[in-house]
């Protein structure tokens, strides 16, 4: 038989046995019968001295094909064969997906939390510092710098748990009015901060008071402030928190730290104004108190009323958080159920 | 207070329904509280007469009538009244009816009698049991026989019940509307309407008041204004339907004409008046004083006070016979048999009045008046009006003069003020026309000297001294819907939270990270609470007047009020829980400490289960290391320049004591973690429970770590396991400080993954694997240099900590 005739014979027997490779085990082993070293193909070459020189090129140029035909072969088998192999090895690795992940808790932050850290971020944009202070605070700060010296009347309006005669737990966030503005440098520009914390009453606790709770206290004090300032910046946080559609109104009260005194109203947004329960068919539902800042306070810290004046303003956040969500019941919100707490996921 | 619109629009025209009265006032002035209308829900409520009586045949108390209802037929009613009886006539509810509380009146038989009705008292029409008169406080009503009323006409227009009563909630600044004539200058002034009053006008006797009684005031200063008239001859008799209306509507009983006047006068004018029965005064004179120590005093209420020498008091020659401004005295009062009335009105320092009136618990009509302020002006009009009224209504004869005993002098206060001044704060272009016809409409005089406005205010508005006090009245009568909507305009200012705040809520978001739910508890607590988890020479903060001892003392951790949560959800069989806290403790660190120190703290519980069961892992009961881990965390999210160290300590009477550890940061402790005593859960019915707690404001102080980037290392890292045998009280601390301090220059991390003790293992000893990461940044290490250090490592180990290497 000569070579020529050989070399047709391996590449037939070869290409059919590939063929018929069940998988790559299988496959490496015909690589190397017929590719290897000692493979046949390798044989057959060192038999070329018993070819005459003129058939040794087409012989040569024959074996190489024959090898080259061998090696596409295999490796399109092989390629057939991982895909395969790759296709039985995803199937098996198929899962449910449905099933539920491994748990991770994720902590809520209280509803208070959430709704002053919002009012918190409004001011700060609109360039407000804040300034927190004391919660046991001096008389003279929480009321007599505040415009209520000791025989005042309006005391009455708020009961107050006293530690000392002189020493109290603050009622309200306003005696930190006094307390910036007594060391405010105004050559350093305009006064603008708001000061949150807890504040204390002497109330027995039930759905609609609580001993103890938040207010958010603001101040801006400058040679032009008016009380249209205030009408807009109340605006601004009444739409914030409430909704863009909401309206504002003001009405006359009384606070002795302020002059001109208002309660602010904000509209419905239960029923968008038109009365219902929540707004006790008002339309209006009144959520802070505000006012000008009274010359008394500020001359007594030691600030002139003729040149400088501005605005203050008292929000309550639990108020807030309770209108926003619904919440009938102030206790609520310090009792800390976690499946009260875990409802409030933030915006 | 409440306003009868009826009454005001006596004195002012009212252009509008009183309910959108209520509306204007609630924006211009007074908020409005309530709109009552006493005959609202009422229905078919008659006027009746009782033509015959008899009595019920199966009953001893009740009465057949006969009730003439201006139809036909009388109608027949059976009625259980004491005071019933032939000829009255009566309030008759028909067949039909809605009487008070929505109930109706239906045809009915009472013991076999037929009853086409009731006859109903002022109670079961809606009146308030405080304000009935005392003869119709257990029967029914009787119109009086001076009053024309037609039979079957509607009750209510005769009992003043058509009217619609506002109830004003009044700001200690406007006590100017205490009284009816006040309320109409805030409503003229709302409405641009002028008020019209009457005045008194009073025929007197020829003998002056001075010849039979003397008044002395002892302190012109406590009390600046003391005005008495006598009037004699005086019949003590009910006051006619129409007062009697008056007072009813404003939330007053009916007594007799005597003191209905005087209430009526208090609240027309606002200005307390008190009316003695001259007869029963010892002596002829007055001396109005502060009461002496112990002084005994019987209020008209039958009430006995031990007075103060704080206490002012009107005493007759023998006795204290009135509280000044607040109550009249039992022995001087009115009574049928009255025939002389001393009638006083006076104006008394209100800090004294308020501070009686709480003194002796006894807040009175008066008393909240003097307190809130008087019209100064008002004293001697209101007076004589009420002697006038006396006249007419008690047939009594006026004696000459009024007894002055004090009269302060009266000025009135001329604030300056200019229109720029009121645009400027208000931020308006309102102009000067409108600013003085305002000021007019209030009733107040404006003199104009170029720009400046002189504005006379009258003393019925004490509340007015200020320029801003001046900008409150125009921007209310001007309207706050028309002030424009702005934002300051200044220079640019950042805003921005302290640091420090910033650091505590990074905190707080690094505990929500971690799986706990936010809390807010409260800060007082009873005295066991807030001092537990402290061991620190501190002194707790204590309220003077508590109002429970659950809320007593001032918190010193915030574990205790997080453990009340967990009692709290516990009890609502929430069992997995992990809650934390951020706020402040107090603590004073010198008893004589005026303020405590108030601290920033972050504390957290944990308990029950780290996961739930579930398809994938069994579950497991939440252990110390759980909880070091989240302390760990939330340290390592500090970001600190600092050595942290955890040593074991058993200082903590609430805390396990083999299972709680201080936190320390270079050897300051900062706080603590642990687990709760087994004692103490229990007593609060807690079941395994994890606690810590960090002082915030000590671990912000520590500098920050360098933030200078160190390039990531260019050459292999070799790691080392290395396992050894200690005896058991080996901690890991102190492994980890020999192996730190014995490993070389290229030890950079060491981790512990395995702690066993059991089989294999001696008995008391405990086996520990390390594995031990060595690197040098500025080449390849080679096993020969990582080999020597391990050596040194495991020598060091053998020697100091008797380990035996594995």
């Amino acid at each position: 038989m000569d070579l020529k005739q050989t070399l047709n014979e391996l590449r037939q027997q070869g290409l059919e046995q590939i063929k018929a490779a069940a998988n790559l085990e299988e496959l490496n082993q015909i690589r190397i019968k017929y590719l290897g070293k000692k493979g046949p193909i390798n044989q057959a070459l060192r038999q070329m001295k018993t070819v005459t020189a003129e058939q040794r090129p087409q012989i040569g140029a024959l074996a190489n094909t024959v090898r080259d035909d061998l090696q596409t072969a295999i490796t399109q088998t092989k390629d057939q064969l991982n895909q395969k192999q790759l296709a039985v090895q995803l199937a098996q690795e198929t899962i449910d997906v449905t099933l539920p992940g491994r748990p991770r808790a994720l902590g809520t932050a209280h509803v208070i939390t959430q709704v002053m850290d919002d009012i918190e971020h409004l001011f700060i944009s609109l360039g407000y510092q804040v300034i927190p202070g004391p919660e046991v605070e001096e008389d003279h700060y929480n009321f007599e710098m505040m415009n209520l010296p000791k025989d005042h009347p309006a005391r009455d309006m708020q009961d107050t748990f006293y530690i000392t005669n002189e020493i109290l737990l603050r009622t309200q966030t306003s005696p930190m009015q006094a307390r910036v503005m007594e060391q405010y440098d105004f050559s350093q520009g305009p006064l603008k901060m708001i000061s949150p914390g807890k504040v204390y009453r002497r109330d027995t606790d039930d759905a609609t008071h609580s001993h103890q709770f938040n207010q958010i206290e603001g101040l801006v004090i400058d040679q032009h402030i008016t009380m249209a300032d205030l009408k807009g910046t109340l605006e601004l946080v009444a739409r914030h928190v409430f909704g863009q559609e909401r309206q504002i109104r003001l009405r006359p009260s009384y606070f002795p730290f302020t002059e001109p005194s208002v309660e602010v109203d904000v509209s419905c947004f239960a029923c968008g104004g038109q009365g219902c329960r929540i707004c006790k068919y008002t339309g209006w539902i009144e959520v802070l108190g505000a006012g000008m800042v009274h010359p008394n306070v500020l001359v007594n810290c030691g600030i002139d009323p003729q040149v400088y004046g501005g605005f203050a303003f008292g929000l309550g956040p639990d108020r807030f958080a309770m209108l926003k969500y619904g919440i009938n019941d102030i206790r609520e919100l310090y009792a800390n159920d976690v499946r009260f707490l875990e409802q409030f996921q933030g915006e | 207070m409440k306003i009868s619109t009826k009454w005001l629009a006596q004195y002012v025209n009212l252009p509008e329904t009183p309910v959108e009265l209520a509306q204007r006032e609630s924006v211009t002035g007074i908020e409005v509280d309530e709109i009552i209308q006493p005959a609202a829900g009422l229905k078919k409520l008659v006027v009746g007469q009782i033509t015959k009586l008899t009595a019920h045949p199966n009953s001893d108390h009740l009465n057949i009538c006969q009730v003439d209802v201006g139809t036909d037929e009388p109608l027949q009613i059976i009625c259980g009244a004491p005071n019933v009886a032939a000829g009255q006539k009566v309030i008759v509810a028909l067949p039909g009816a809605r009487i008070a509380n929505n109930q109706k009146i239906k045809r009915s038989k009472m013991r076999g009698e037929e009853s086409q009705g009731m006859i109903c008292s002022l109670q079961e029409i809606g009146f308030d049991e405080t304000v009935v008169p005392e003869e119709f406080k257990n029967g029914i009503y009787v119109f009086p026989d001076e009053v024309t009323v037609s039979l079957g006409d509607d009750v209510y227009g005769y009992l003043g019940m058509d009217d619609t009563i506002l109830d004003f909630d009044i700001t200690p600044n406007r006590a100017d509307t205490l009284g009816m004539r006040g309320t109409a200058w805030e409503v003229a002034a709302m409405y641009d309407e002028q008020p019209h009053f009457q005045h008194p006008q009073l025929t007197e006797a020829a003998q002056p008041a001075q010849d039979v009684l003397k008044v002395n005031v002892a302190d012109q200063q406590l009390i600046p204004i003391y005005r008495t008239r006598v009037v004699k001859n005086v019949q003590v008799k009910p006051s006619p339907l129409w007062l009697q209306i008056h007072l009813w509507n404003n939330g007053i009983r009916p007594i007799n004409n005597i003191v209905d006047i005087t209430n009526y006068i208090m609240l027309d004018y606002g200005q307390p008046l008190h009316a003695f029965d001259y007869d029963k005064l010892a002596g002829s004179q007055i001396n109005v004083r502060l009461a002496k120590p112990q002084e005994a005093f019987q209020g008209l209420n039958g009430q006995d006070y031990e007075l103060t020498d704080q206490d002012i008091v009107i005493a007759d020659e023998q006795q204290a016979v009135a509280l000044g401004g607040i109550m009249g005295g039992n022995f001087t009062k009115i009574s049928d048999t009255t025939h002389t009335v001393v009638l006083e009105a006076a104006y008394f320092d209100p800090v004294h009045v308020r501070k009686t009136a709480q003194r002796h618990n006894l807040r009175t009509e008066a008393s909240i008046r003097h307190e809130k302020g008087l019209d100064l002006s008002a004293t001697p009009e209101a007076l004589d009006m009420a002697a006038q009224l006396l006249t007419q209504l008690g047939e009594g004869t006026v004696l000459k003069d009024q007894i002055i005993g004090a009269q302060c002098p009266l000025e009135l206060p001329k604030i300056k003020i200019t229109t720029a001044r009121i645009n400027h704060v208000l931020g308006t272009q309102i102009t000067q026309a409108e600013v003085i016809a305002i000021f007019k409409r209030l009733g107040f005089k404006v003199t104009s000297q170029g720009e400046q406005l002189v504005v006379e205010v009258p003393l019925r508005r004490w509340d007015i001294s200020l320029d801003a006090d001046l900008i409150e009245e125009v921007v209310r009568i001007y309207g706050f819907d028309k002030l424009p909507s702005t934002l300051p305009v200044e220079a640019q200012t950042p805003g921005h939270w302290e640091p420090q705040q910033q650091f505590y809520k990074a905190a707080q978001a690094t505990m929500r990270a971690l799986g706990y739910d936010e809390a807010i508890s409260y800060a007082l607590l009873n005295q066991t609470q807030a001092q537990a988890f402290t061991d620190a020479e501190t002194t707790a903060v204590q309220l003077a007047w508590p109002m429970t001892q659950d809320h007593e003392f001032l918190r010193q951790n915030l574990v205790s009020g997080l453990l009340n949560d967990l009692v709290y959800n516990i009890a609502r069989k929430q069992t997995d829980l992990a809650l934390f806290e951020q706020g402040r403790v107090f603590q004073k660190v010198h008893a004589q400490d005026a303020r405590p120190q108030e601290i920033e703290m972050i504390a957290g519980v944990k308990t029950g289960q780290v996961a739930q069961s579930n398809w994938q892992q069994a579950s497991r009961m939440i252990d110390f290391y759980d909880l070091k881990g989240d302390v760990e965390a939330l340290l390592s999210s500090f970001n600190k320049q600092a050595d942290i160290s955890f040593v074991a300590t058993d200082q903590l009477a609430q805390l396990h004591p083999g299972q709680s550890a201080w936190i320390q940061v270079d050897q300051q402790i900062v706080g603590f973690l642990g687990k709760l005593h087994p004692h103490y859960a229990h007593q609060l019915n807690l079941p395994a429970t994890f606690v810590f707690q960090l002082n915030l404001e000590k671990i912000w102080q520590l500098p920050k770590r360098s933030q200078i980037d160190h390039p990531a290392p260019k050459y292999p890292a070799v790691t080392r396991d290395i396992a050894i045998e200690v005896a058991k009280h080996v901690t890991n601390a102190a492994v980890e400080q020999v192996i730190q301090t014995n490993a070389g220059p290229y030890l950079t991390q060491i981790q512990l993954f395995d702690v066993y003790a059991g089989e294999n293992i001696a008995a008391g000893e405990k086996s520990l694997a390390y594995r031990l990461t060595f690197q040098d940044p500025q080449a390849t290490l080679t096993d020969t240099v990582v080999n020597q250090h391990l050596a040194a490592i495991q020598t060091a180990l053998t020697a100091q900590l008797a380990a035996k290497i594995r």
